[in-house]
Formats: C-alpha cells, sequence, structure tokens
C-alpha cells in the first residue's frame, strides 16, 4: 500500500486540532497551531514534487471502503486542477495562523482550534473522489467557519454569520438533492469518476446543472446571490477573510469544474452562453460597488465579486485558454486577495478604522507596507508582470474566441479594476500623513513580513513565469475539454 | 544575418535599475547619490553604443530568457528600430542627469532620493522597451514606464500635482487596462503569439476585416503615450512635473515609449501589407495629421512656455507615426529618424524652460521679455532648438522633415505635404515669439545681479542645442538605422 499522504495532509490539521483542546497557554496554543500548518504545509509541497504533470489520471490515491452498503468509499487523490488548491489552502494555513497570532484577542485556543478545523476540511474537499465524502466536507466547513465570523467577527458578526450560513446552507440543499439524483442515476454510486464516466440523458442534466449552479453559484459568489459575501468579508477577523477569500470562494469554481463541466457536459455546453453572461454582469456589477467603497474591506470584497466574475468566464469560454485561464485566475485570485485582506488586517489593527478617507499618506509612516501593498494593488488591477495579468490574459483570449461581445464587457471590468484599485493605493499612501497623532502607525513587523513574502514571490512568479503553473494543470485542462466536447458530438 | 546572443540587451536595462538601486541605499550620502545617475548613465550609453555596429551591419543582438505562455517568450533584442530609440534615450540621459542635478540643488527640491530613483528606473523602462522582442516584453516595460513616471509627476504633492498625475494615470492605465488589454487578448487569440514579424504578425492570420480594424485602433488609442488625439490630454497635465522629467520623460523617454510602440504594431504586428489592404494607414494619417495641425494651434494660445512645448509634443509625435502609416519607405525613414531629432532639440528647450524657472522663475512666455539678455547661452540654445523644430536647415528636424515631405510625395499624397508645411508656419508661429521676446522686448529687464546662467543647468541645454545641429550634419548613424528597419 503507497504511503497515505493525502490523508496526512487533511488529518494532520485535524489531529493538531485535537492537541490544541489540552494546552492551556496562548503561547503554546500559537506555536503548536503553526507547526502543524508549517508540517501540512511542507507535505503540500511534497505532495506538488511528486506529481507528474504528464497525466491527467488521478495522482497519490488512496481507497478503502466505508459504507460497502451504499456505494460509498472513502477516496482520496488529486489531479492537476486540485492540487494547485492543496498547495493554496496549506499556504494560507499557516499565513492564517501568522495573521491571528495577536489580532485575536480573546479564546486564542478555542479560535485556533477552528482555524485548523477549518484547513482540514477545505483540504478535504479537494482531495475527495467520493461525492459522499466531499459532501461530508463540504458541510462541515460551514461550521468552523460559522463559528469564526460569529465568534471573532467585528459588531454585526451575528447577522453577518447567519446570513452567511443561510445563503450558503440554502445552496448545499439543491446540491444535496443532486447528489441523491446522481447517485440514483449514475447506477449506485457515490465515485466521481465513474460518475463522471455516465453519459446522462440530457434533461437530467438539465435540472441537475442547474441545482449545482445555485449552490455552487452562492459560493463564487456569483451576481445576484453574491450578497452574503461584503457582510461575511467586513465582519470575519483578518484569518477568516483570508480563509474566505483565498480558498472557500475556489470552491464554487471548482465545483463546476468537477461536477459540472465533466458530469454534466452537454448542459454544459448548451447553458454556457448564460453563464457567460452571468459573469460578465458579476465583474461589471462587482467593478462598480467597488468603485463606490469607502470601507477598504467591503472594496476588497467586492472586487472578489468581479475578479470571480473573470474566473467563471473562462471556466465557461469552454476553450483552453479560457479554461487555463480561468484555473489560474482562480490561484491568482487566491494569492493577491488574500493579500489584499491581510493588508487590511494588517492596516486595522494599527489604525482601528477601515475607511479610506480617513487615511493617507502611510507612505510616510510605513514604507514596507506601502510597497508591497503597491505590489498587491498592481497585482490584483492585473498590471502586465504580475500573476493576474497572464489569467486575465488567457481568460479575455479564449472569452474572445467564445463571445466577442462578453469578452468587450469583461475588458470593461478589467477599467473599473484599475480605477478602484489606483484610486484607493492613492488615497490611502499617498499625499500628507492624515492620520497621525490618533493612532500609532508603524511598518510591518518580522512575522508579518514573513506572512507576506510567499505571496509576494508567487505574485511574480506566476507573472513572469508560470509555465510550472499551467504546467501542473495543463494535462488535466486538456482532459477536461475532451469530456466536454466529447460529450456534446 | 545570424542573430547574435548576448547579455548586453538586459545588461543595458540592469545598470539603470541597479542605479535606483544605488541611489535608494544612497539616501542619505547626497553626493555620492548624485553621481550614480551620470556614471550609470554613461554606463548604459557605451553598452548601446556597443551593440551598434552589429546592428548597423543589419544584424540584431538578442537574449531570449525564457518562456511566459505558448507562443510568448520574455527576450530582449536589439534591432534597428530599438537602437534609434535606446541611443537617443540613453546619450540624452547622460546630459539630463547632469541637468537634474543642477536644477534639483539649485531649486532645493524635495524627495530627491525618490525623484533619481524613480527617474534611474525610467530609463530602465525605456531602454527594457526600445530591446522587447516581442509585444508582451514590451507592454511590461511599457506599464513599469507608467508607474515609475507617476511620482515624478505629483512630485511637488501639491494641488496640482495630485490633479495632473491623477489625469496622468487616468488616461494612461484606463488606455492600458481597456483598449490595449483587449487588443492583446484578441492578437494572442487569432495569431497565438504576440511576436514582432517582419512583415506583420497578423498578416497570416484567418480574420475578418472590420476585426482586424478594431484590434488596430484598440492598439493606436490604447498606446496613449503616443499622444494622438484625443489621448493626447494627459501630456500638459503632466507638466507639473519638474523640469527635467518633462524634458527626458515627457519630451523623450515616455512619449517616445509611445510611438515606438505604435510603430511596432505598424511594421511588425500589422504590416504594411495588411495596412494598405485594409486601408488603415491613409486612415491613421487623416487622423494625426489632425492631431498635428490641431496641437499646433493650441501651442499657439499657451503663454506658460512648458505647456506650449507640451503641446508642440503632441503635435510632433504625430509626425513621426505619420512617417510610418504613409507606408513609403522615404516616409518612414523621415518619422523614425523624427524620434532622434525631435528628440534632441525639444529635451533642448524643456531644459531652457527649467533653466529660465531656475534662474528667474518665470514661467509665462509674456514675462520673459529680455530675459534673452541675462541668459545669453539659454535663449540662444533655445533659438538653435526652435529653427529645429521649424525644420530650417541646417538642424536635425530639417533632416526629418525632408524625408517626410519628400516621403509624402513618393506615396503620392500631396494633402500630407501640404500639412508638414502648414505645421512648420505654424511651429514657427508659436516657438519664434519666444525668442523675439527675450532679445527685444526689453521694457522689464531683470538685474544680472539674480538672474544669471547657472552652470550645471546651461551646460547640458548647450550641449543637446549643439546634438541638435550636429545631427543635422551628419544624419548617418539615424538615416542608416532608420534604413535598416525599412530594408
Amino acid at each position: 500500500m503507497a504511503f497515505p499522504l493525502l490523508s496526512l495532509i487533511v488529518f494532520i490539521p485535524a489531529a493538531g486540532a485535537v492537541v490544541l483542546m489540552f494546552l492551556r497557554n496562548d503561547g503554546a496554543v500559537r506555536w503548536t497551531a503553526l507547526g502543524v500548518t508549517v508540517l501540512d504545509f511542507l507535505l503540500a509541497i511534497a505532495v506538488l514534487a511528486g506529481f507528474d504533470t504528464t497525466t491527467h489520471e488521478m495522482q497519490f490515491t488512496e481507497m478503502h471502503p466505508w459504507v460497502p452498503a451504499l456505494g460509498i468509499t472513502y477516496a482520496l487523490g488529486v489531479d492537476g486542477i486540485s492540487v494547485l488548491f492543496v498547495f493554496l489552502t496549506a499556504l494560507f494555513g499557516w499565513i492564517c495562523v501568522l495573521a491571528s497570532w495577536v489580532a485575536i484577542d480573546r479564546k486564542m485556543k478555542e479560535f485556533m482550534i477552528s482555524l485548523l478545523a477549518m484547513q482540514a476540511l477545505m483540504l478535504g474537499v479537494f482531495c475527495a473522489l467520493d461525492l459522499f465524502l466531499f459532501y461530508v466536507f463540504w458541510e462541515a466547513m460551514l461550521i468552523p467557519m460559522y463559528v469564526i465570523i460569529g465568534v471573532w467577527g467585528g459588531d454585526g458578526r451575528v447577522y453577518a454569520a447567519f446570513k452567511f450560513f443561510l445563503y450558503t446552507l440554502a445552496g448545499s440543499l439543491l446540491f444535496l438533492i443532486g447528489v441523491i439524483v446522481l447517485y440514483i442515476e449514475g447506477g449506485g454510486t457515490f465515485d466521481i469518476l465513474a460518475l463522471t464516466a455516465q453519459d446522462l440523458p440530457f434533461r437530467v442534466q438539465s435540472w441537475l446543472f442547474f441545482a449545482f449552479l445555485i449552490a455552487f453559484a452562492v459560493k463564487v459568489p456569483m451576481v445576484p446571490v453574491h450578497t452574503w459575501l461584503p457582510d461575511a468579508h467586513v465582519q470575519a477577523p483578518t484569518a477568516g477573510s483570508i480563509i474566505l477569500a483565498a480558498v472557500l470562494l475556489k470552491m464554487g469554481a471548482y465545483g463546476f469544474l468537477r461536477f459540472s463541466l465533466p458530469m454534466l457536459p452537454e448542459a454544459s455546453v448548451h447553458y454556457s452562453p448564460l453563464m457567460l453572461v452571468l459573469s460578465a454582469l458579476a465583474i461589471v456589477y462587482g467593478g462598480l460597488l467597488a468603485l463606490a467603497q469607502d470601507d477598504l474591506k467591503k472594496l476588497v470584497a467586492y472586487s472578489s465579486i468581479s475578479h470571480m466574475g473573470f474566473v467563471t468566464l473562462g471556466i465557461f469560454a469552454l476553450n483552453l485558454r479560457g479554461l487555463e485561464g480561468g484555473i489560474l485566475q482562480m490561484f491568482n485570485h487566491g494569492v493577491t486577495t488574500g493579500a489584499l485582506f491581510l493588508f487590511v488586517g494588517l492596516i486595522y489593527e494599527r489604525t482601528h478604522t477601515r475607511s479610506i478617507a480617513e487615511y493617507g499618506g502611510l507612505m510616510k509612516a510605513a514604507p514596507v507596507y506601502t510597497s508591497f501593498l503597491a505590489l498587491f494593488t498592481l497585482s490584483s488591477m492585473a498590471l502586465p508582470g504580475t500573476n493576474s495579468f497572464i489569467g486575465e490574459l488567457l481568460v479575455l483570449s479564449g472569452g474572445f474566441a467564445a463571445n466577442v461581445a462578453v469578452g468587450a464587457v469583461a475588458v470593461l471590468g478589467a477599467l473599473l479594476g484599475a480605477a478602484y484599485l489606483l484610486g484607493m493605493y492613492r488615497k490611502v499612501a499617498l499625499g500628507p500623513l492624515r492620520l497621525g497623532a490618533r493612532s500609532k502607525v508603524y511598518d510591518v513587523n518580522l512575522r508579518e513580513l514573513t506572512a507576506i513574502l510567499p505571496l509576494a514571490v508567487l505574485v511574480l512568479w506566476v507573472g513572469l513565469y508560470p509555465k510550472p503553473f499551467l504546467g501542473i494543470i495543463d494535462a488535466s485542462v486538456n482532459y477536461l475539454l475532451e469530456q466536454v466536447h466529447g460529450g456534446s458530438q | 544575418m545570424e542573430p547574435v546572443t548576448s547579455i548586453r540587451p538586459l545588461l543595458a536595462v540592469a545598470v539603470a535599475a541597479l542605479a535606483a538601486l544605488a541611489v535608494l541605499l544612497l539616501n542619505n550620502r547626497h553626493k555620492l547619490r548624485d553621481a550614480v545617475s551620470p556614471l550609470a548613465a554613461m554606463a548604459m550609453l557605451a553598452i548601446v553604443a556597443s551593440m551598434a555596429p552589429t546592428v548597423l551591419a543589419g544584424g540584431t543582438v538578442e537574449l531570449r530568457l525564457f518562456e511566459i505562455l505558448p507562443g510568448v517568450e520574455f527576450a530582449l533584442r536589439a534591432d534597428a528600430l530599438g537602437m534609434v530609440f535606446a541611443t537617443v534615450s540613453s546619450l540624452l540621459w547622460v546630459v539630463a542627469a547632469i541637468y537634474s542635478i543642477g536644477y534639483m540643488r539649485h531649486l532645493n527640491e524635495h524627495a530627491q532620493t525618490r525623484f533619481f530613483a524613480c527617474f534611474a528606473t525610467s530609463l530602465a523602462a525605456a531602454v527594457g522597451g526600445a530591446f522587447a522582442a516581442n509585444l508582451f516584453t514590451l507592454v511590461i516595460f511599457y506599464e513599469v514606464l507608467s508607474l515609475v513616471t507617476y511620482p515624478l509627476v505629483y512630485h511637488h504633492e501639491d494641488e496640482e500635482g495630485w490633479t495632473g498625475s491623477r489625469k496622468y494615470l487616468v488616461y494612461l492605465m484606463g488606455a492600458s487596462k481597456s483598449v490595449l488589454l483587449a487588443a492583446l487578448a484578441l492578437t494572442y487569440q487569432l495569431a497565438g503569439s504576440l511576436d514582432f514579424v517582419k512583415g506583420g504578425l497578423l498578416a497570416t492570420v484567418d480574420a475578418s476585416a472590420p476585426l482586424l480594424t478594431v484590434i488596430y485602433f484598440c492598439y493606436l488609442f490604447g498606446f496613449a503615450k503616443a499622444a494622438i488625439m484625443p489621448m493626447h490630454a494627459w501630456l500638459p497635465a503632466a507638466m507639473v512635473a519638474p523640469t527635467p522629467v518633462s524634458a527626458l520623460l515627457h519630451a523623450v523617454a515616455v512619449v517616445k515609449m509611445g510611438v515606438f510602440c505604435v510603430l511596432r504594431v505598424v511594421f511588425h504586428i500589422f504590416g504594411a501589407g495588411l495596412m494598405n489592404g485594409l486601408g488603415l494607414g491613409i486612415a491613421t494619417a487623416y487622423l494625426v495629421s489632425f492631431t498635428i495641425l490641431m496641437a499646433s494651434i493650441y501651442a499657439l494660445t499657451r503663454d506658460d512656455l512648458k505647456a506650449r512645448l507640451a503641446y508642440s509634443t503632441v503635435s510632433q509625435l504625430s509626425y513621426i507615426v505619420l512617417g510610418a502609416v504613409l507606408l513609403s519607405p522615404v516616409a518612414m525613414v523621415g518619422g523614425i529618424i523624427h524620434i532622434a531629432a525631435h528628440a534632441f532639440s525639444k529635451i533642448t528647450l524643456f531644459f531652457c524652460a527649467g533653466s529660465i524657472y531656475c534662474a528667474s522663475g518665470k514661467r509665462n512666455i509674456s514675462e520673459m521679455a529680455g530675459i534673452g539678455r541675462r541668459l545669453p547661452w539659454t535663449m540662444g540654445a533655445f533659438f538653435v532648438a526652435s529653427l529645429s523644430m521649424i525644420g530650417t536647415p541646417p538642424t536635425a528636424g530639417f533632416v526629418s522633415k525632408w524625408y517626410l515631405a519628400l516621403g509624402s510625395v513618393e506615396a503620392g499624397e500631396i494633402a500630407f505635404l501640404i500639412v508638414i508645411l502648414v505645421s512648420s508656419v505654424l511651429n514657427a508661429a508659436y516657438f519664434l515669439p519666444v525668442s523675439y521676446v527675450a532679445f527685444f522686448r526689453t521694457e522689464a529687464l531683470e538685474s544680472p545681479a539674480t538672474v544669471h546662467e547657472i552652470p550645471l543647468v546651461t551646460i547640458p541645454l548647450v550641449a543637446t542645442a549643439a546634438l541638435s545641429v550636429a545631427m543635422g550634419i551628419f544624419p548617418g548613424y539615424f538615416l542608416a538605422l532608420a534604413e535598416g528597419v525599412v530594408r
């Protein structure tokens, strides 16, 4: 039997959470959480290092019967698409611990337990090859996230947590119905690969497509089911926002890639115009909302809606460049927006305000902070040379090939992005120092810099040399395209 | 001829980038810090010059670094067109670096470290753009140039500075994040590459004429640095920057980057054949003719000397584009060498405006009565450079305008010959009054004790005026390069 690397990755954070329960001192809690997440990250790198990029087959697979009577197995494995997000999740694991080091002022132990539980479940989602197992991880994720927002959030945390819970639960219920239909129509198995190989009638595909659409659209989130996101982001503690942006928002898009496209290829092709229009709507509407924000965190939250519009646009362009761009953009959005939320958190810790109008001239007080903020701002607006530009270029290239009008509207969204991001940066970083005496603004310390640096490296690495990253997903994307277009012929 | 592989194109970029780093590190040691820029400029000029023989002989010097996307590399290549831009930028950086020291010290400007660091980075970006071997690499340097010049525009950090710099960024970023982005995505989708191809990358692509036309105009307006109307308004706004910035960046590096990109698109993305086939050449020629005339009329109405110079730049940039899009070999040569001719003369004019400002604090032409008596070298150089802008022999401007005029005739487009001649009259109408006021109006003569030449400022501007004449007499180097592009 092969070494169960993926199980280790999934369960080490869970085991860490259990260990934390027995610790009393906050310092020990922090360092243990950090140790666990760093170990998990190293294992994720080991998976990436051992990953064979020449095949679309699932790798590092593990298979154990779980409830044989119902055809449920404990099956894990990663392909080129999921392995990228295993890496991203593991990376943000320790970054979130560092981001919460002093920002969490009460119940440190309980917070770190929630954080580790969250990480285990998210990794489980990306590794699961059994639909039932997937659903368990997917649903269970809601609980620690609800707790993180509801307990450690801002003043409106209860409302925000409840809204988050309701929206995603509503989506999940439809997903559950879809899962059951799939189980019955697909011949009584929960094996994702076996279900993918099924050739379902178009009518069934259509119904399932819309059930999945609503479930995943809430998570992405797509307009008009996005309204939980700004509330959740604004109220969540920094680490919560980072997880939301970097990983949770990817779940919806991952759902489209893992279920909608390969299992429902004909429906995906048939309804792709609708998806393209919805994506373009999200790009522009999210951008306009971001333009109107004074709250820094809300601005980044709305920008996420716009950027995730690019992701779904790329995916439903249903061509090679679009899909590769969409998936790369999922990764990029995770890195960049995760970093931006980290930066919002850092400045909030120092100034206790998130109002852009109250900042100004931070360049003078915190040059290192503002320099890195510039990098991530430029990355978010997809300046050539940064990670997002590669993704954006591929998505637009694919988008134009699918539909010129939709591509043109998406370009408008890119323009909006430049407007609100550059405007934000100017108001926050340049000009005379405004906060002055009211609060002590100091530059980033070593701990914060440690969290920032790997993200900065990824921004430039993907921006200038995306080949290794595209290489990882390439085989799987090509296979996915075969499944989609093979099915529709 | 086989391309020569060498690290020198990268070295030219690196020397300026490292200079910026050195400036930052030497923040508190002003003399050392100020010495960095001229030294780096000379090193860069030497590196660029070392590649000249190969390029003049019809070869290229290239460095392919790595693949960014399928069909898109990060690669540098010094070819004839790139050498024109790189030679001009690096040569004038040497002069401007010295001028900047004189100017910034004399006015005791704040944030000098930021100023010199951004200045050096701008040059790295400009030369990187000159040597970019494909559109992707070019656009990276193009955007870096927009960003690092932004702090130079808001340098004074006053109300005027913030408004001007905001307009600057809105125009440049707005254009590149909308139409330019669309053009890049469409080109990549159609051609699967962003390489510069002799004869045109898109020439062999199967695409509809309307789509190609849209892509072309997306490029033309997307490269807003070329300041083709209506994308010109950022340039007068950028004049709030300190004068050395207006001189080297907003008369040479930044704006030339814009027209350079347009030339790359015309020559190597579309190619003469496709341009002709779609009728794009003549359409663009009318568009830029409007810019040439309209900007000259604007210039006539401006009393602020730098504003007048800015509108003159808008007008002159369109000469370069006009030469390229007439698509006749002689006109193309004229357009390309006008890059150099305009650079030498316009930097002189800006240097003079800065010299006047340093010496007397005056910006408006109407207040400069008699200043020629106090600043004879400055105003003498101003006169020489004005002649070059108008196109009088034996100055650089004469050579390029001669080729442009001849090219219009060769292309059989007499309308553009008239445009060139009329605009030359307009040039005379807005430049010569400055010299007249400075030398012959004496009602408000300043005392020589307070208004006098500042050596570190005056020597560079005399040098560039001399360059304007020298290029008029010995245009061989730039002509040879331009012919290398057209060949």
